[in-house]
């Protein structure tokens, strides 16, 4: 790490620090009915999260997102390849595909709750139909793009079938997999929590609404930091990963420079 | 003389351009005997490459066809390897110099120990220690000599190459040259190559094919006379290299070789 990074990284860090202790300043005050101290914010996190509820609400919402997201990639990488290889398939299904794709997500809800009922099928169902289609679209225009020589060669030395699509096809667009993912992953939480307020037994937006419902303050501040940090450390995690799968394209775009 | 074993035979190209069709290559019908060095040489833009891709089954000629062993090549052929010009696109970034040449192996039954195989190529290229360094860790002559790796470790019997030296510094590419011819003979290989660098030509070549300017034809075919086992400096200091060189020259320009006194009018102006 070279010094102008370690000054950044300090920066982070202060900033960071301070706008922490401004918030706790600001809410030891009486800040109203919707508010609570942050010591008391932490209590409840700890006493929630800490183990007493992380099995009852924090596994199911971290599986559904799992299953949901795993699905939608899988999904968005096979019908990406199939749309991107084809001429004739991109142009016929461009237009179904820019219609669904610019669905509020949030508007297939009731529908996914008459298909799926509400426990986790519901859930997987909803996260991976609307999250594959950012991946789709990148994937298809990764794969209309590929370099042409990069093709031949892989055709001259006769690499084809499932090693030209493990080897050469599926490398090739990861950095679209990825930016892909990039996409659906915080669509992929906005849906898990909406679902889990609306119609859910357990989860951690169930449990925000929950304690919403029942004025525990502390709770809904709890679930509501817990979220954050999810959000925040699917995102970091999935930066890491794409760093390391995607290294050779950061070094030939130059961007690590 | 041994059996042709590649027939360009007739190959016409017409690429559809932006706004009325291209003709790249004209008419143009050469053959390879088994183990021949042929080397096509020509201006820029006169089809070469077009051409190579053609031969290698990677592009179907507009009208005319190749031929490997009397049967017409469709696709690229299992006894066939390609150098290709812009050998930095044609590595896989994401693969290390190691797994990209073993990539090509993966499903070859009949090289045995591929590994050893590999490891060996780029040894001969001299590369021996960047095995596990990722092409885009090595300058462009470097990549280029994975290039050439890959295709010799790929053993095929017929060896394409476009302009496989271009981008390397003139030592390199004097035992790149020798390289090549070493294991041409080593491993009994058939070789076209396409350059832009007569010296060269006529330095590797049994035979040199010249093509005209676009839309091409083949201008004229040189029989290379010169002892089979070539050396730097002693076979380029013959007068047969000389008058070889001075005839692909002169086939290429269309001209008759300028005088001294011509050359040093045109330098001077
Ligand atoms: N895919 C293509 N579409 C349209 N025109 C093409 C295509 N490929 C090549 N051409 C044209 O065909 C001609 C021959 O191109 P080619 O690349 O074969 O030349 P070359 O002899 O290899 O040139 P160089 O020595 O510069 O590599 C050029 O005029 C080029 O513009
Ligand atoms: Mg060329």
């Amino acid at each position: 790490m070279n010094g102008r990074r370690l000054r950044h990284l300090w920066l982070e860090i202060g900033v960071t620090a301070g706008l922490l202790t401004a918030a706790w300043l600001y809410l030891a005050g009486d800040r109203g009915y919707a508010w609570t101290s942050v010591p008391t914010m932490l209590g409840a996190f700890r006493d929630a999260w800490l183990f007493d509820k992380f099995g009852e609400h924090v596994v199911p919402s971290l599986v559904r997102l799992g299953l949901g997201f795993t699905l939608a990639v899988a999904a968005g990488v096979a019908l990406g390849v199939l749309v991107g290889s084809s001429r004739t398939i991109r142009l016929l299904s461009q237009p179904i595909i820019s219609f669904l794709r610019s669905l509020p997500a949030v508007s297939l809800l009731p529908l996914s709750l008459v298909l799926f009922g509400i426990g986790t099928a519901q859930k997987v169902f909803i996260i991976a139909f609307v999250c594959c289609w950012p991946i789709v679209l990148n994937v298809a225009d990764g794969i209309a793009e590929l370099d042409a020589t990069m093709l031949a060669s892989a055709r001259s030395y006769r690499v084809r079938g499932l090693d030209r699509l493990r080897w050469v096809l599926i490398p090739a667009i990861m950095p679209r997999i990825f930016a892909g993912m990039r996409i659906s992953l915080s669509m992929a939480v906005l849906l898990l929590v909406t679902s889990e307020m609306v119609a859910s037994a357990n989860g951690i937006g169930f449990f925000v609404w929950q304690s919403q419902l029942t004025f525990s303050i502390p709770d809904m501040w709890a679930g509501i930091i817990l979220l954050g940090l999810l959000g925040y450390g699917l995102n970091l995690g999935l930066q890491v990963v794409e760093r390391r799968v995607c290294r050779w394209h950061t070094h030939l775009t130059g961007r690590d420079e | 003389m041994s059996a042709q074993l590649l027939e360009v035979v007739d190959v016409a190209k017409t690429f559809d351009g932006a706004h009325r069709p291209v003709k790249a290559i004209e008419r143009v019908g050469f053959t390879v005997a088994e183990d021949e060095f042929v080397s096509v040489v020509g201006p820029s833009g006169c089809g070469k490459t077009t051409l190579l891709r053609c031969i290698a089954g990677l592009a179907p000629p507009t009208t005319g066809c190749t031929l490997l062993r009397g049967v017409p090549v469709t696709e690229p052929p299992p006894e066939l390897a390609v150098v290709f010009q812009d050998y930095a696109r044609s590595l896989f970034p994401w693969l290390t110099v190691r797994g990209n040449i073993l990539l090509p192996l993966r499903r070859r039954r009949d090289i045995p120990g591929k590994e050893r195989t590999a490891a060996e190529a780029i040894e001969a290229v001299g590369l021996a220690g960047f095995a596990d360094h990722y092409p885009w860790q090595l300058s462009g002559g470097m990549q280029q000599r994975v290039a050439i790796a890959r295709a010799l470790a790929y053993r095929p019997r017929v060896l394409l190459m476009d302009e496989p030296f271009a981008s390397v510094d003139a030592q390199t590419r004097a035992d790149l040259e020798d390289l090549v011819l070493e294991v041409r003979r080593r491993f009994r290989m058939t070789v076209l190559l396409v350059t832009h660098d007569i010296d060269e030509a006529v330095y590797m070549s049994d035979r040199v094919v010249v093509l005209s300017r676009p839309p091409s034809v083949v201008k004229e075919e040189l029989t290379v006379g010169l002892p089979a086992d070539r050396h730097q400096i002693t076979t380029k200091e013959l007068r047969e290299f000389a008058r070889l060189r001075t005839a692909v020259y002169v086939a290429i320009k269309g001209q008759e070789a300028p005088s001294p006194q011509a050359t040093a009018a045109t330098a001077g102006g």
